[in-house]
């Protein structure tokens, strides 16, 4: 840990506090009433702890719940058992100091990219010239200067995830939650934006939850990789990446010798699963 | 070799290209003309058509009106007025009740609508009551204000502001149910509160049905203005139109006509103006982006 704060930017990293920004799920368990009116599990007994400043991924098939995890993480919705703790307190409610990325979009289509990452400064009501300030930087940061006043159709698709990630980034969160957020977008422009969060994160360094379906990628970018079951979701095993930091390009890691002998480890639990997952799906539509 | 045979084809290529473009011009110049020579082909056909058959006695004038008489009465009224004021002071009467009529249905419904989409409750609570009031003829709720606020303005108003109610508030509804859940969940995310969401998502994101609604909104606030004027009325367009009725009068029917649907015209553009200014973040609809109307 303390290599690692070294690494990062000291002062900053020191002014966050750094036990608020702990994640500590336990025991927790989701069920959803079907439209039809059986009981489904969609998690069973899920714990797991990200440090703070951490970089936890999480992997697992399709349909694991892993998606349900992070709304209980960041209070949309509520555990049928266990508890969400943020820096020792429960999770009850929209929780302060966390942002959300997305899959899909989550910009305002009728606000502009600098409104967009004006949001969360306007909602926690910062004065009108700082909030400013503070949005351009974080676009220049991304690298978005000259495009305050376009609108997100008017982009590409890696640029709206940059606006996404500097609307996200802008309330200095101590945790960040991020659903597949590069799913969407292809391969190369995926690397490129995984570099680039890298280096963000490693500048106000929040603890990360990071949900994915790539293990390239969960190991690349991660210090921890958390692989669940399917339906019902829960941990199967948790592997620490022991690779050094920073770690610069993402896609140069990858032929790192012990990237290979990590990814190998955690693709024979993750295969099982898989495997189940979709000989399940496969068995529902034969 | 292959830089000489560039530079020996580039030229060649931008002749061809600009060419290529003028012709593309011409092309598009030559439709638009056909475009206008068939519209006015159209009018002239229709128009003169009913000129000619009154003319020759096939269509009896006096039951259908003429539109050379129509054109001579629509002077007559702009000049001389009516038995009841100017003809402007008619008219203004009419746009008044219409407008106001339709800015008072128009925000109720939208508030109403903005209320049921939030809230699973009250729209489970009030959706049946709402249902059933739609489906009343709302056009008789006119013979009932008449009775209750006299033969003034408010009557017109009201009848106005319910048929405009619906329209709106249904698409109002609709627009904020079809609210991106995961705008809102990242809204809610950042911190935003009951009110900033729906000033920042909720109200921008109904705001397509709702424009969209009102194009066909200012038509009905027209028709309740003017119904109401019928049914009872000191000045109006709708008297005028009545009056004309009683006087075995076509041209004078058709005329009024022809002004309200000036107004509404009017209107429409403007609301046209107002869409484009309030929704001028969305992205070009391929079908507007080609299309020559």
């Amino acid at each position: 840990m303390a290599s690692r704060n070294d690494v990062a930017a000291g002062p900053l990293a020191e002014k966050i506090g750094r036990d608020s920004a702990r994640v500590e799920i336990s025991g927790l368990t989701k069920r959803f009433l079907t439209p039809a009116g059986e009981v489904f599990t969609a998690l069973q007994d899920v714990s797991f702890t990200v440090e703070p400043g951490q970089f936890c991924a999480v992997v697992g098939p399709t349909g694991c719940g892993k998606s349900t995890t992070l709304s209980l993480v960041s209070g949309l919705d509520r555990p049928s058992e266990g508890s969400v703790k943020v820096g020792g307190r429960e999770v009850n409610g929209v929780t302060d100091g966390v942002s959300f990325m997305f899959q899909s979009d989550a910009l305002l289509p009728w606000k502009t990219v600098l409104g967009n990452v004006l949001m969360g400064p306007v909602f926690r009501q910062v004065p009108k010239q700082q909030a400013q300030t503070a949005a351009r930087d974080w676009l220049r940061r991304v690298g978005l200067t000259g495009f305050e006043d376009r609108y997100p159709h008017q982009l590409s698709g890696g640029m709206r995830k940059r606006v996404a990630m500097a609307a996200a980034l802008i309330n200095e969160p101590k945790i960040l939650i991020m659903d597949e957020p590069f799913g969407a977008l292809d391969v190369q422009t995926k690397a490129i934006m995984s570099t680039e969060l890298l280096g963000l994160w490693e500048q106000i360094r929040p603890s990360v939850i990071f949900i994915t379906h790539d293990l390239d990628e969960a190991v690349a970018l991660a210090d921890r990789v958390v692989v669940m079951t399917s339906s019902p979701g829960s941990v199967k095993a948790v592997f620490d990446i022991d690779l050094p930091r920073p770690r610069g390009s993402v896609q140069e890691i990858r032929f790192q010798p012990r990237f290979i002998e990590l990814q190998h480890q955690i693709w024979d639990s993750l295969r099982e699963e898989v495997e189940r997952a979709y000989a399940r799906t496969a068995g529902g539509t034969a | 070799m292959s830089t000489t045979s560039t530079v020996s084809t580039a030229p060649v290529k931008d002749g061809a290209q600009l060419s290529a473009t003028a012709a593309a011009k011409s092309a598009v110049r030559r439709r638009t003309a056909l475009v206008w020579a068939g519209r006015i082909g159209l009018a002239v056909f229709v128009i003169g058509g009913w000129q000619a058959f009154t003319t020759w006695g096939i269509v009896d004038k006096f039951f259908f009106g003429q539109p050379s008489g129509i054109a001579q009465r629509l002077v007559d009224l702009f000049r001389h007025g009516t038995e009841f004021g100017s003809f402007y002071s008619n008219i203004w009467t009419t746009i008044q009740e219409a407008l106001v009529g339709f800015a008072l249905g128009a925000v109720t419904g939208v508030i109403f609508g903005v209320a049921l989409g939030r809230s699973r409750f009250l729209a489970d609570v009030l959706g049946p009551y709402i249902k059933m009031v739609n489906a009343i003829p709302r056009i008789v709720l006119g013979s009932i204000f008449i009775v209750a606020f006299g033969i003034g303005v408010l009557p017109k108003i009201l009848l106005a502001a319910v048929l405009v109610f619906f329209i709106v508030f249904f698409n109002a509804f609709q627009g904020v149910r079809e609210v991106d859940r995961n705008i809102l969940a990242n809204t809610k995310v950042l911190g935003a509160s009951q009110m900033q969401i729906i000033r920042h998502v909720t109200v921008p994101s109904a705001l397509t049905w709702i424009i969209a609604s009102l194009h066909s909104a200012f038509g009905f606030a027209i028709v309740g203005a003017l119904v109401g004027e019928v049914l009872g009325a000191q000045s109006g367009l709708g008297l005028v139109i009545k009056t004309a009725q009683n006087n075995f009068d076509p041209n004078g029917v058709f005329a009024t006509m022809l002004v309200i649907s000036v107004i509404v015209l009017g209107a429409e553009w403007l609301i046209g103006k107002l869409e484009h200014r309030l929704l001028s973040w969305r992205p070009p609809a391929p079908s507007e982006a080609s299309s020559t109307i």
